[in-house]
C-alpha cells in the first residue's frame, strides 16, 4: 500500500491538494497526476495543503519545480501551506522560499489568491 | 572502542526507500543526533539511493543496494555501495533553482541535496562495486 496519498478539495475558485504521508521517488508521480489533473480541469490556482505531509525527498520537490512556471503561465500559482517545521525546513534550506509562495496555513494562501485577483 | 556497524541490503526499487529511511533514522537517533539532524541525514540517504536506483542500475529492480551505518565516537557515515554503472557525480555544481524552475527540470537536486545536508560527500568505484559515503559530525 502507498505511504502517500492527495486529497482534492475546493475553496471557491481555488483547488486545495491535500498531501498526507511520505513524498518520494516511488510516491511522487501521485503528486505529479494531481497536478496535471489540475492544469487539465483549468484549475490552475493551487493551494498544497502540507499540514499532514511527513516528509518529502527531490522527487517530490522536482515535481513543484517541473510545473511551477507552466502553471504561472497559465495564470495560476502553486502555493504552499501548513508545513511542518521539519518538512519547511527542506524547503528553506535549498532556497524554496525564493520561487514559491510558502505560508503558515491554508487560509492565508486562498486569501492571497483572493487579494490577487482583487487587483 | 571499534565503532558499531549497522546493515541493511535493498533490492533496487523505489519501493523500498521507506524502509531505508527507517532503518538510517533509528540509528541515527541512537548515535546520538536530534531529529532535525536525524531528517537531514535520512533525506541524504534517500537521495543517495534513488540516484542509484536510477542511474546506477538504470530502472532495473531486484539488484542489490546495501547500506550501512557506521556509529564512530566523532561522526556517523552512511555507506552506500552497489554494483550498477558507474557515473561521476564528482562534478558537483550548486543548481540554479530560479533556471530549473525556467526549463522545468526537475531531476539533479538529489545531488545538491547531500551535499547541503551532509558534513563530507565521498564517492569511490573499486572495481567491484561503487561506493557513496555521507558523513554527519556527532554533537
Amino acid at each position: 500500500m502507498s505511504n502517500f496519498s492527495v486529497g482534492f478539495r475546493s475553496s471557491g475558485p481555488v483547488q486545495i491538494l491535500d498531501l498526507q504521508g511520505e513524498l518520494d521517488a516511488h510516491t511522487a508521480a501521485d503528486l505529479e497526476a494531481a497536478i496535471q489533473k489540475c492544469q487539465k480541469e483549468n484549475n490552475v490556482h493551487i493551494v498544497v495543503n502540507g499540514a499532514e505531509l511527513m516528509y518529502i525527498s527531490s522527487a517530490g520537490l522536482g515535481v513543484f519545480m517541473a510545473h511551477i512556471e507552466e502553471v504561472r503561465d497559465g495564470g495560476g500559482d502553486i502555493k504552499i501551506a501548513a508545513l511542518q517545521p521539519k518538512v519547511f525546513n527542506v524547503f528553506d534550506l535549498l532556497g524554496f522560499p525564493m520561487l514559491f509562495d510558502i505560508v503558515d496555513s491554508e487560509e492565508a494562501a486562498v486569501s492571497r489568491f483572493e487579494a490577487s485577483s482583487a487587483d | 572502542m571499534a565503532p558499531t556497524t549497522y546493515t541493511l541490503t535493498i533490492p533496487s526499487s523505489t519501493r523500498f526507500l521507506k524502509e531505508v529511511r527507517r532503518f538510517v533514522a533509528v540509528h541515527a537517533a541512537e548515535a546520538g543526533l536530534d531529529e532535525m539532524r536525524v531528517a537531514q541525514l535520512t533525506m541524504a540517504v534517500d537521495e543517495a539511493c534513488t540516484n542509484v536506483i536510477e542511474h546506477a542500475y538504470e530502472g532495473a529492480a531486484e539488484q542489490p543496494i546495501e547500506i550501512a551505518v557506521i556509529a564512530g565516537r566523532k561522526e556517523l557515515t552512511i555507506r552506500i555501495r552497489d554494483h550498477g554503472r558507474t557515473f561521476d557525480q564528482r562534478a558537483y555544481r550548486e543548481p540554479d533553482l530560479a533556471d530549473y524552475a525556467k526549463k522545468r527540470k526537475s531531476g539533479g537536486l538529489g545531488v545538491h541535496i547531500m551535499h547541503k545536508l551532509m558534513d563530507e560527500v565521498a564517492y569511490r568505484s573499486t572495481g567491484r562495486y561503487n561506493e557513496c559515503r555521507l558523513v554527519t559530525y556527532l554533537p
